[in-house]
C-alpha cells in the first residue's frame, strides 16, 4: 500500500505577498502587463549573466517583502531555488540578507517545491513569514545546459525557451490573501526520454502521476477546479499530459492550461514555448495569483514539472528523471 | 521489464506526437546563404590574385580562408553570426565560417571565467573534436601511404 | 560569360554541400560539432581516395570555403609530406598545411573574446 502523498493544510498559510522581476523578452510576452518590475536589459547592471540572475533574486526577495507590508525583521526564512550548479544564485542572494536559509532544488518545478515546504512549516506553526523565491535566466541556462550564446545553431522544433526572471512570495498564517489547502510531493518519474530537447515529453508523466495521486487521495476530479495549471511542459508536453489522461480516464478541459505555452506571444518564436524555474514562478506571482484575488478563478491546482538532469548524465546517454509537485490554492 | 516495454511504448508515441515542421523552406536558405558564402570566398580569392598576380595558387587559398575566418570571428563578436546561423543552419556551419563562429562564440562566452579557464581552456569545447578527428585522420591517411610507399 | 559559369558552379556546388549539413540536422538533430567532424572526415576521405582535386577543379570556393576543404588539405599535407619526408610527414604534413587556418581561428578568436562580450538571444 502506498503511503499518502497529500497533506490537506489545516491552519490554510496564505500567501500575502508575491512579487515578479522579468527580461524584456519576457515583459513583451503574454503577461507583460502583469509583472511588477521589467529589466531593460538581461545585464541588470551586472558584469557577468550568473551575477544578473543574482541580483535578480536579491530584487524579488526585497521587493516582495515591501508588497507584503513587512519589514526584514519579520522574515523568519527564506526557502530558495534556481537552475545553476549548487544553486549559487539562490544561496548567494541569501547572503545579503539575515534570514536563515534553505536551499530547495527541483529544476523547473522549484517554485511548488519551496511552496510546499514552507507551508508545511507555516503550519505545523514552526515559522510565521516564510519567503520562498525562484529564478532562472536564459543565458545562464543556455551556457550550462546547452551551447554558447554567440553559436550559430538551429533550435530543434521542440525545444522551449528559458524565462529570464525571478518570482518570489511571502507564506504566512495572518494577513489577507489566497491560502494554500493541500499538498501533493511528487515522485521521480522517468519513462525513458533522453532527448534534452524534448523535455515536455519527459516531464509529462511526471505530471499525470501526480495528478493521479492528487485526485486520488482529495477525492476530487478537474471539474472541482476552476483551473489545473502546469508549470513548464510546453505545446508538444500539454498536448502529451491530455492524452496520458485520458488514458487513465480523465478529461482535462478547458480548465486546463500550462504556463510555458501560454507565456510567449507566437511572434516571439519560441517554437513548444517557456521553460525554466522562473516560467512559473513568475507567471503564478503575477497573472494566476491577480486573478485568484479579483475572483476569476477560486480553487487553483498549481502543478510544476521539473526535470532532474544534468549536462553530465545527458553526455553519459541516461534518461530523464522528472518530478512534479501539486499545490491546491483558493480564495479565502 | 514491464517499465521498459512502457518506455518503449512512450517513447514511440512521442515520436509519432513531435510536430513535423516543413524541411523545404530552412534547406532552401541553408542553399543560398552557403552557396553565398563560397561565392564570397571565391571572389575575395580572384581579387588576391588580380591584385598580386605572383601569388601562388595554395597560398591565395589560404590567405582567402584567413580572411573568412576573420570575418566571421569578427560578426560572431557583434553578435550577428548567431543570428544568420539562426537563419541558414548548415548554411552557415558546414562553411570554414562555421569553424571560426565555433571557436570564437565560446571564447567571448566563457570569457567571465577569466583568460586562462575561460578563454583558453574553452575555446575549443566545440571546435576541439573537430581538430582532433582532422589531425588523427589526417595522420592514419599518411600512415596508409607510408605503407604503400615502401614496397 | 565564363566567369559567370564559374561563379554558378561555386554557387550550386557550395549550396549543395551546406544543404547536405542541413539535411543531417533535420534528420538526426545532431549538433554542430558532430556536423563539422563528419564534414571534416568527408574532406579527408575524398583526398585520400584522389577525387578533392577533379571536384575542386571546377567547384573551386564551392568546395574549399566549406569545412571539406580544411579535411582535404589535411590529408593531402600528410601525404604531400609522407612522399618528401617519409615517416616524420605523417606527423608532420596534416598541421603543417592547415596552421594558417587553425593559427587564424585561434588568434582571432582569443582577440575577440577579449574585446566582446556575449549577447542575449531575441
Amino acid at each position: 500500500m502506498q503511503k499518502n502523498q497529500t497533506f490537506k493544510l489545516k491552519r490554510k498559510p496564505k500567501i500575502i505577498g508575491s512579487y515578479t522581476i522579468v527580461g524584456p523578452k519576457e515583459g513583451k510576452g503574454n503577461f507583460g502587463p502583469y509583472f511588477d518590475y521589467v529589466m531593460k536589459n538581461d545585464y541588470f547592471g551586472e558584469k557577468t549573466f550568473e551575477k544578473a540572475e543574482r541580483k535578480m533574486i536579491e530584487s524579488a526577495v526585497t521587493g516582495v517583502i515591501q508588497n507584503a507590508k513587512l519589514q526584514t525583521k519579520d522574515i523568519d526564512m527564506m526557502i530558495a531555488g534556481d537552475l545553476l550548479n549548487q544553486i549559487i544564485s539562490s544561496s548567494y542572494a541569501a547572503r545579503a540578507f539575515k534570514f536563515p536559509f534553505l536551499g530547495v532544488y527541483g529544476a523547473c518545478s522549484t517554485m511548488a517545491e519551496s511552496y510546499a515546504v514552507a507551508s508545511v512549516l507555516v503550519d505545523g506553526g514552526y515559522f510565521d513569514n516564510v519567503v520562498c523565491c525562484t529564478g532562472s535566466h536564459f543565458s545562464t541556462a543556455e551556457r550550462q545546459y546547452r551551447f554558447p550564446l554567440e553559436l550559430g545553431n538551429q533550435r530543434p522544433p521542440t525545444s522551449q525557451w528559458t524565462v529570464t526572471g525571478a518570482g518570489a512570495s511571502v507564506i504566512s498564517l495572518s494577513g489577507d490573501g489566497p491560502c494554500i489547502s493541500a499538498v501533493t510531493f511528487g515522485k521521480v518519474v522517468d519513462y525513458g526520454v533522453n532527448d534534452v530537447n524534448n523535455m515536455g515529453a519527459a516531464m509529462a508523466p511526471a505530471a499525470r502521476d501526480t495528478l493521479l495521486a492528487h485526485f486520488l487521495n482529495t477525492k476530487t476530479t478537474p471539474d472541482d477546479y476552476d483551473l489545473i495549471i502546469t508549470g513548464d511542459l510546453g505545446k508538444l508536453g500539454s498536448e502529451i499530459l491530455i492524452d496520458l489522461m485520458e488514458e487513465d480516464g480523465i478529461t482535462l478541459g478547458v480548465n486546463y492550461g500550462d504556463c510555458g505555452q501560454m507565456y510567449y506571444k507566437r511572434e516571439q518564436k519560441t517554437l513548444c514555448g517557456a521553460s525554466g524555474a522562473g516560467c512559473c514562478a513568475t507567471a503564478f506571482n503575477s497573472y494566476i495569483i491577480k486573478k485568484i484575488k479579483e475572483g476569476q478563478y477560486k480553487k487553483v491546482l498549481f502543478l510544476p514539472t521539473g526535470a532532474l538532469l544534468s549536462s553530465i548524465s545527458t553526455q553519459q546517454g541516461d534518461t530523464i528523471p522528472c518530478v512534479c509537485h501539486a499545490i491546491v490554492i483558493e480564495k479565502e | 521489464m514491464e517499465d521498459k516495454q512502457r518506455n518503449e511504448a512512450y517513447n514511440k508515441y512521442v515520436s509519432a506526437k513531435i510536430p513535423k515542421t516543413k524541411a523545404w523552406p530552412s534547406l532552401f536558405n541553408s542553399f543560398w546563404v552557403g552557396g553565398l558564402i563560397c561565392v564570397l570566398g571565391q571572389g575575395i580569392n580572384d581579387l588576391l590574385l588580380l591584385a598580386f598576380p605572383n601569388l601562388s595558387m595554395q597560398t591565395a587559398w589560404a590567405l582567402t580562408l584567413i580572411t573568412l575566418i576573420f570575418l566571421a570571428s569578427f560578426l560572431t563578436g557583434l553578435g550577428v553570426y548567431d543570428q544568420i546561423g539562426k537563419f541558414a543552419g548548415g548554411g552557415s556551419i558546414v562553411p570554414i565560417t562555421g569553424f571560426s563562429n565555433s571557436i570564437t562564440s565560446p571564447s567571448i562566452e566563457f570569457k567571465s571565467e577569466g583568460i586562462i579557464y575561460g578563454i583558453c581552456v574553452k575555446m575549443f569545447t566545440i571546435a576541439g573534436p573537430v581538430i582532433v578527428f582532422g589531425v588523427a585522420s589526417s595522420m592514419v591517411v599518411g600512415f596508409i601511404y607510408w605503407i604503400i610507399s615502401l614496397f | 560569360m565564363q566567369i559567370f559559369l564559374d561563379y554558378l558552379w561555386v554557387f550550386l556546388v557550395g549550396g549543395f554541400v551546406c544543404m547536405l549539413g542541413e539535411i543531417l540536422i533535420i534528420t538526426t538533430n545532431i549538433t554542430s560539432a558532430r556536423i563539422l567532424v563528419t564534414f571534416v572526415l568527408i574532406g579527408v576521405f575524398l583526398e585520400a581516395i584522389d577525387v578533392f582535386d577533379y571536384i575542386s577543379d571546377f567547384a573551386k570556393a564551392g568546395i574549399n570555403v566549406p569545412i571539406i576543404g580544411f579535411g582535404a588539405s589535411l590529408a593531402k599535407g600528410a601525404i604531400g609530406a609522407v612522399k618528401t619526408h617519409g615517416f616524420l610527414g605523417i606527423f608532420t604534413g596534416g598541421l603543417t598545411a592547415t596552421a594558417g587556418g587553425i593559427a587564424a581561428a585561434i588568434g582571432f578568436a582569443f582577440l575577440f573574446g577579449l574585446i566582446f562580450k556575449s549577447h542575449t538571444k531575441k
